[in-house]
């Protein structure tokens, strides 16, 4: 089981490099969504399958893989845009530092004191340089719903941490983390509609027009 | 013999209900004294409330059912409150701890249902006698509580038939002071509550420098008979505290006992008297301070009594 | 028998569980019209409904646990780590809980008509769901005895009283007023943090228990009093932290004010009282300082409703008022507490809870009539107000008794308990006790200069509201409210009536209070008081009496007096004019005019603002004249002073661009410097380079 736990977690990974280069909105959608299955599906093989460890994968699934993806492209119907074309930090540089990151996350991830199941090595370093990696995102780029994609990748890293204490943490907190999500992206979805029609466009360098 | 607790009880309500009109002719009849007039007979205030019984009703276009409430429920409070003070040194036929709160607020009633009748009939004069009786009595309040204090920590009652009775000879020997700004707070308040001068000029012609007189311009007849027996019951009620402050002996037999409190009201309202013909009245601007210089008297006597008593 | 024996611990658990329920059906009851359409009335019936319902069982279980000899527990440990759902409804409980549910219940019929979905289709639904959300969190927080839960409950209700009163949130004035109560709340909120953090290290749980004599050190009992007069005075309304309420009262919708003033503002006291429970040996300044708070608070409250002429507004501060006659009446049972007095105690508290009580029901009672004229005239203001009497003759009629109760007039409830008041403070005269202790009689000639302000206040509001003639012509002639309003009112009315003429009805409730009060005292190991009871020392029997004689006088008088002086209509005529023959009804008293003196008076505390008409020219030309009083605490003290902090702190603005991007890579830089820190930097990079 856990071979393939493992391989998941490299291909979550490498998904983290694909958000972090790519700049047409519509597959950086797709990608996420994946992420999401893949991240579904490793509650069941973490830990000896159960009915709360079940509801949680499908609860996952459903919700990021189904349900945000449809709500995000929902908000982009009405929006006319479809790349993200200036970003700040430029793509190749984003690259960069999504390596670096990840690097540092597996190198240093595996020393820090964490409890928990640590059958899977590769869970506290995949975790952070998710984390990581979506920070950046968040960061780099100007187009709201970009960094929308950006906390979606974050979440996904808070996510894979929360495996770890499944046994540990109650089943409220973990549902209540996936609403938290659920709850955050339609949040999301309103304000873009809304900067949409302040500013007739989502770049979020218009809002610091509102700092005063 | 019937005992003296009956006896008082059936004689208070008649008293209270028979009495006052002559404290008005009494006040009269000093004022002319002084003025160097006859004056209007001693009973006249009875002839004048039995012609306005009998008088016919006229009613403002702009008055509802509140402006016949007022001086109704006036009157009901103020005779109520009357039944609860001691007249005769002895007890009240109502007395319980704390009834001189209820006192104090059934003449707040009063006044409250006084001021609504005047706002309804939506003439400025009466707006204005209004607001400032209401704003007189928020300054006269405190002096009577403060008052009513001084005397309670001196004679360690809670209610006006323990205060005013046998402990007051002793108050006045062991807390003369007190006693004496006391009694000056007090009437100052009898002053106030009645509308007498200093505070307002009941023989005034000009609306403008009216206070009670301008709040119940608009009741004729009837009603108007109702409103002078009930301002005069206020005047027996008032003057019955400081009678009560300095005669403070208690004769046994009923009918001496009785007839020295008749005597001794027409004595204050003769005092009145004396005060509207030497006094004129006060600006406007005054009026305040002169009532916070009564809250300061009364307050200053019980603060006296805070000091010394162990 | 063991159906007995069950049969008798089911009916004891029921003062716990009826609460609960009735709490998870009121906190529901605004749910389902949410998911119906916008269009549909069904939504709001069910409302009212449920709202009911869950009303009637809180009562009913408030009422049953005054028949159980000890007060019944209910504990359900959670998975939070810290705290568990711990709830109990002790005597001090069951006496808060019955106006906490009434009044909300009747608001609830009351916004049939008044807000209703036809009317306002697009607030409709928001505003049932958080008012079930907020009546469900006042009755949680009252009978919760554990202090996350309290904390749980208090935050739900100031979240939801927030959403109440920011309905209207297309009115600028409705978004300020929010705001400043959203702060307000939040400062009140950290205090109560704070306290409960010192309890937790003084008593090792969360628990809101007696502290044991032992684990409570004086400097801690100390803060933790502070910290309770600042977070639980916001919330009620104590000056100087009294600036949320005239603004959040006067803009939200009317049932909500009836709430917020009548009810919200109570767990404020109800946490005092609850924190003062707790709190072992109070210190003799304590309820002195109480004291001195609560007279400050009603003197000032009085005052600024007198320059008031928004209706609402004035109202509010006339909340303010009579929160600190209710926190005198705590000052002095804490008086009692420390000088081992029962009779005050029973008088002080006794007073406090009758008079929380009877302010619920009769200042619901004005805000909800105060609603039906506003609903009509479609203003606020006073001055636009006039002779409604005459077109709204039941509203006027039930403000009237509002307005006499207020006044604490006999015969109706405001009386009695001002009088077990005055009582108590007048007891503490007696020649006997020491003098700093008899200072405390001089809050009687404060109580009696709030009656006779609070007296001139209503017979200016009422008069220039009701009576007289309409200052401005209306657009359309306002009609009586409709029925489904009037109702909750008439019940307020009689309430008032009721407990005026039958104060023995409170007195289970207020014996019961009394008892829990300075009985949990007692278990932290205080010095034992003993137990009175309200009737030796209240004269209660008496107020029936000459109550019934006001009652029965008064009518008889009236109607004989109407039956003498009974005129035809046309045979009506004008008020008397002094000969001018030409009144306007303009000329008549405004609420301003008869104002003057008073504001005049008190113009040192008050700062009234006026914008005077200058005459330049020749001839007479139309002008302008105003006045205002705006509230002096908070325009005068507070927001110069945090204007002034702005201004010093401007430089930092350097840290804040715009840009949500240097504010995400703050976050990280954080996180990342919050990671770190937990972890031995030294040994980490040891480890990374290879040996």
């Amino acid at each position: 089981m856990s071979a393939t736990a493992d391989a998941l977690l490299v291909f979550v990974l490498m998904l983290n490099f694909v958000v972090l280069g790519s700049g047409r909105i519509r597959s950086l959608i797709y990608t996420v969504a994946a992420q999401g299955v893949a991240l579904g599906v490793l509650p069941v093989l973490v830990h000896p399958a159960g009915l709360r460890e079940a509801l949680v994968s499908i609860g996952a699934i459903v919700l990021k893989s189904a349900v945000i993806p449809r709500m995000l492209m929902r908000a982009m119907a009405d929006l006319p845009v479809r790349r993200e074309v200036q970003p700040l930090v430029g793509f190749r540089t984003s690259l960069v530092l999504g390596a670096v990151a990840t690097a540092a996350s597996l190198l240093l991830a595996s020393r820090l004191p964490v409890l928990g199941n640590t059958a899977v090595r590769l869970l506290v370093p995949a975790s952070f340089a998710t984390v990581l990696c979506g920070f950046i995102v968040l960061i780099a780029r100007v187009k709201a719903i970009t960094q929308v994609l950006g906390y979606l990748v974050l979440e996904n890293g808070i996510f894979l941490f929360g495996l770890l204490l499944l046994d540990a943490m109650p089943f409220l907190v973990e549902i209540g983390v996936l609403l938290d999500l659920f709850v955050a992206i339609f949040v999301m979805g309103i304000i873009i509609n809304h900067i949409h029609r302040e500013f007739s466009s989502i770049s979020t360098e218009r809002l610091s027009t509102l700092r005063e | 013999m019937m005992s003296d607790r009956a006896v008082d009880a059936a004689v208070q309500p008649l008293l209270l209900l028979l009495l006052p009109p002559l404290l008005l002719g009494v006040i009269v009849k000093t004022k002319a004294a002084f003025a160097g007039r006859v004056g209007a007979p001693l009973l006249q205030p009875y002839h004048d409330l039995w012609k306005l019984l009998r008088k016919g009703a006229v009613l403002s276009r702009t008055t509802t059912s509140v402006f016949l409430a007022g001086p109704a429920i006036t009157w009901v409070a103020v005779v109520l409150a009357g039944l609860l003070v001691p007249l005769a040194g002895g007890a009240a036929p109502i007395r319980f701890d704390g009834d001189l709160i209820l006192f104090a607020y059934l003449l707040a009633l009063g006044r409250f249902f006084t001021a609504l009748a005047a706002l309804d009939t939506g003439s400025s004069f009466e707006g204005m006698g209004a607001a400032r009786e209401m704003t007189f009595a928020c300054l006269a309040e405190p002096a009577l509580f403060l008052g009513l204090l001084a005397l309670a920590r001196t004679s360690g009652g809670e209610s006006l038939s323990d205060l005013f009775g046998a402990p007051i000879a002793a108050s006045w020997s062991s807390a003369t002071p007190t006693m004496v700004l006391v009694l000056f707070g007090l009437f100052i308040v009898l002053l106030v509550e009645n509308s007498r001068i200093p505070f307002d000029d009941p023989n005034t012609h000009l609306e403008l420098t009216m206070v009670h007189e301008v709040m119940v311009l608009d009741h004729g007849g009837p009603a108007l008979g109702v409103v002078l027996h009930g301002a005069a019951v206020k005047l027996l009620v008032l003057s019955s505290l400081v009678v009560g402050l300095v005669v403070p002996v208690r004769v046994d037999a009923a009918p001496l006992r009785w007839a020295l409190f008749v005597a001794a009201t027409l004595a204050v309202a003769v005092a009145v008297g004396v005060v509207e013909s030497t006094m004129a009245r006060l600006r406007l601007l005054y009026v305040p301070n002169l009532l916070m210089g009564a809250c300061l008297l009364t307050g200053f006597g019980f603060l006296l009594l805070l000091g010394t008593h162990p | 028998m063991a159906a007995s024996d069950t049969a008798a611990s089911l009916f004891a658990l029921l003062p716990v569980w009826l609460p609960l329920l009735g709490a998870l059906l009121i906190g529901a009851s605004g749910l389902p019209g949410v998911f119906l359409s916008s269009r549909s009335r069904a939504g709001e019936r069910l409302a009212v409904v449920l709202h009911g319902v869950g009303a009637l069982a809180v009562l009913v279980g408030a009422v049953a646990s005054l028949f159980v000899a000890s007060s019944p527990r209910f504990e359900l440990a959670w998975s939070l780590p810290f705290g568990s759902f711990r709830i109990e409804v002790d005597g001090l409980s069951a006496a808060f809980l019955v106006p906490l549910v009434v009044v909300p219940a009747l608001g609830a019929v009351y916004g049939l008509r008044y807000w209703s979905q036809r009317e306002h289709p697009e607030t409709g639904r928001k505003l049932r769901a958080f008012y079930g959300v907020l009546a469900a969190s006042l009755v949680l927080l009252t009978i919760a005895r554990d202090g996350v839960l309290f904390l749980f409950a208090w935050e739900g209700m100031a979240l939801s009283a927030f959403f109440l009163i920011t309905t209207d949130h297309d009115d600028p004035e409705a978004r300020a007023a929010g705001r400043v109560y959203f702060i307000a709340t939040h400062v009140g909120t950290l205090a109560l943090f704070a306290l409960l953090s010192i309890v937790f290290a003084q008593t090792g749980s969360f628990g809101l228990d007696a502290l044991p004599e032992a684990s409570a050190s004086a400097g801690a009992c100390a803060a933790i009093f502070a910290l309770g007069l600042l977070g639980f005075g916001l919330k009620a309304g104590l000056m100087p932290l009294h600036v949320w309420l005239p603004g959040a009262h006067a803009v939200a919708p009317s049932h909500v004010s009836a709430v917020l003033s009548a009810v919200v503002l109570k767990t404020g006291v109800y946490g005092l009282a609850r924190l003062t429970c707790m709190l072992p040996h109070p210190p003799l300044y304590w309820g002195g300082l109480v004291l001195a708070l609560g007279a400050i608070s009603g003197v000032a409250g009085v005052v600024f409703a007198i320059a008031q002429h928004d209706l609402k507004r004035l109202l509010a501060y006339h909340s303010i008022e009579n929160v600190g006659i209710i926190v005198m009446g705590l000052g002095l049972a804490l008086l009692g507490r420390s000088q081992g007095r029962a009779d005050w105690i029973a008088l002080g508290l006794g007073g406090a809870i009758l008079h929380v009580w009877n302010h619920s029901f009769f200042k619901a009672l004005l805000f909800l009539s105060a609603g039906s004229v506003i609903h009509r005239v479609h203003t606020r203001e006073i001055d636009r107000m006039g002779g409604l009497a005459r077109s709204m003759p039941v509203t006027a009629a039930l403000f009237l008794c509002g307005a006499v109760a207020i006044c604490g007039l006999p015969p109706l409830n405001g009386f009695v308990s001002e009088l077990l008041i005055y009582l108590g403070l007048w007891k503490t005269l007696a020649p006997a006790d020491g003098s700093p202790v008899a200072a405390a009689a001089l809050a009687v000639p404060a109580l009696a200069m709030i009656g006779a302000l609070a007296a001139a206040c209503f017979v200016k509001a009422f008069g220039a509201v009701f009576l007289g003639v309409a200052r401005r012509p209306h657009e359309r002639e306002p009609v009586e409210a409709p029925r489904t309003m009037l109702v909750p009112m008439a019940a307020l009315a009689l309430l008032c009536a009721a407990i005026g003429l039958l104060p023995a009805l409170a007195v289970p409730f207020l014996d019961r209070a009394a008892a829990t009060w300075s009985a949990a005292a007692t278990a932290g190991g205080g010095a034992p008081v003993p137990l009175r009871t309200l009737a030796p020392v209240g004269p209660l029997g008496w107020i029936t009496v000459l109550s019934a004689a006001l009652w029965v006088g008064a009518a008889a008088a009236v109607l004989l007096l109407r039956r003498r002086m009974r005129v035809e209509d046309d045979q009506r005529v004008p008020t008397w004019d002094c000969g001018y023959a030409a009144p306007t009804a303009r000329m008549q008293y405004s609420s301003s005019s008869f104002a003057e003196m008073l504001v005049a008076i008190f113009r040192w505390a008050l700062r009234p603002r006026e914008h005077a008409p200058r005459l330049r020219e020749l001839f007479p030309k139309s002008a302008h004249h105003r006045s205002h009083v705006d509230d002096v605490v908070l325009d005068r003290w507070f927001l110069p002073v945090l204007r002034w902090i702005a201004r010093k702190l401007l430089w930092l603005r350097f840290l804040q661009p715009g840009r949500i991007q240097l504010y995400i890579l703050y976050v990280l830089i954080a996180v990342l410097a919050l990671a770190l820190s937990t972890v031995p930097v030294g040994e980490l990079l040891k480890g990374l380079v290879p040996r």
